[in-house]
């Protein structure tokens, strides 16, 4: 139950930062974080991917809906959140076994950076490339998706190092 | 039987991720091709009203440069006003108001949510059809040029800004009536192109652009922008830079221009065919 509010919880918030505040930076003009992603790595490992899959799912269409951008966010979170099981294999070598325990505040630190980063490059180049919707401009996606993706990343690693101890 | 159960089994996860999948990229293609999209967009009840809120409450941050921004205005209509006095006074002429030919309304309203950093910019603004807002109607400020009211519901309505890939509108130089297709190129949210000027055209760096009220939507001389960059060799269709006379990344008080004649243009135009 308590699992399910902290959800709840937490896909609200992203949406309304994302939304509200987020959408709103654009550093330089063009340089935008993209937080809402942080409910892929914080979402809780489950057997039954269904729930996850939806929800990510949702998350990405809401910011869409605010956005006026089809469903481009939708498409590159549900991706990532598609994804995440093969790198959490990979990279943390967790099994079916682990799951109930696994949080990402308890692993290494050198783990944690691999998967996010490699799961934020993913998402923001499926999303930049979607937005521009052809073969033209190819280099701005391209340095959209790095710059966009330090910034995600650099503001995600200072969240999670504030809030480290209060939350759970 | 057995086997194809299995195989559900089995990719039940990837099946369904695909699934939804096929449903972005549908919500994608219809956003590209249609600009219809109804529910997935920011005029929907609840995208609307959050945005009218956080907008509402942001409103206070720009306050100043609104009101002085409208005062200009004021005072611009003011002098002309006077202008038009001396003419009635000279000339005595008396007006008869009550068989006017106003040809075009204009409706007030403010932006709630405005974007100009992405390839196709979209403004939301919170007039509806409530207050009698169409598809396809002209949308300015003070300063100039907006877009063209494209989804509309009751309460809100999108506007297509100028910076977006997909608008074009016709546009040309203040002092001759040479007009081209003004475009954005998706780089600056500044600058605009205006393209398909013909080669006898005579223009230089600094000529101002307005609309050219050719089409039905908008009416004669709105101040789009100057020129700020012509091509080094003419040719049969040429493309100048405009810088526009708004920060499209600061916008406030917008009118929507109703053309009372629309239908009749359109009759008279479809009359031919």
């Amino acid at each position: 139950m308590n699992r399910t509010i902290y959800i709840i919880f937490l896909f609200i918030f992203l949406l309304l930062l994302q939304v509200l505040i987020l959408n709103n930076v654009l550093f330089l003009g063009y340089i935008n974080p993209y937080l809402y992603i942080v409910f892929v790595f914080l979402y809780p490992l489950k057997t039954n991917r269904f729930p996850f899959l939806s929800l990510a799912f949702l998350l990405g269409l809401c910011v869409d809906a605010f956005s006026n951008s089809g469903g481009v966010h939708a498409f590159s979170i549900l991706f990532i959140a598609y994804i995440r099981l093969f790198f959490v294999k990979t990279i943390f070598k967790k099994n079916e076994s682990d799951y109930l325990l696994f949080n990402l505040r308890l692993q290494t630190f050198g783990e944690v950076f691999n998967y996010t980063v490699i799961l934020t490059f993913f998402h923001h180049f499926l999303l930049f490339s979607l937005i521009n919707f052809s073969f033209y401009n190819f280099s701005t996606v391209l340095i959209n998706t790095l710059f966009s993706s330090v910034f995600t990343l650099v503001l995600y690693f200072l969240a999670s190092f504030i809030f480290k101890k209060k939350l759970i | 039987m057995q086997q194809l159960i299995y195989f559900f089994q089995r990719y039940k996860n990837f099946l369904f991720f695909l699934f939804l999948e096929i449903i972005a990229v549908a919500l994608i293609i219809n956003n590209h091709s249609f600009h219809r999209s109804k529910f997935i967009s920011s005029t929907n009840y609840i995208t609307g009203s959050l945005y009218q809120k956080s907008s509402e409450f942001s409103e206070y941050l720009n306050l100043k440069s609104r009101n002085k921004e409208l005062s200009e205005e004021n005072t611009i209509l003011k002098n002309k006003l006077d202008l038009l006095y001396v003419i009635i006074d000279t000339v005595k002429t008396t007006i008869n108001t009550s068989n006017s030919n106003q040809r075009f309304l204009y409706i007030n309203g403010k932006i709630t949510k405005n974007s100009y950093s992405n390839a196709n910019n979209f403004i939301t603004i919170n007039r509806g059809s409530k207050n009698g807002v169409t598809p396809e109607m002209a949308v300015i400020n003070s300063k100039g040029l907006l877009g063209i009211t494209d989804n509309v519901t009751s309460n809100f309505a999108r506007v297509q800004s100028i910076l977006n890939s997909k608008s074009s509108i016709n546009a040309g130089f203040k002092n001759n009536t040479h007009y081209g297709t003004l475009k954005w190129n998706g780089k600056d949210y500044n600058t605009v192109q205006l393209t398909d000027i013909p080669r006898q055209a005579i223009f230089k760096i600094g000529d101002t652009i307005i609309t050219n009220g050719k089409s039905a939507i908008f009416p004669r001389g709105i101040p789009v922008g100057t020129v700020i960059e012509i091509p080094k060799k003419l040719s049969a269709s040429n493309t100048i830079s405009i810088e526009l006379f708004n920060d499209m990344s600061n916008l406030g008080h917008i009118y929507i221009i109703t053309n009372l004649n629309k239908e009749e243009i359109k009759r008279v135009e479809n009359k031919n065919e």
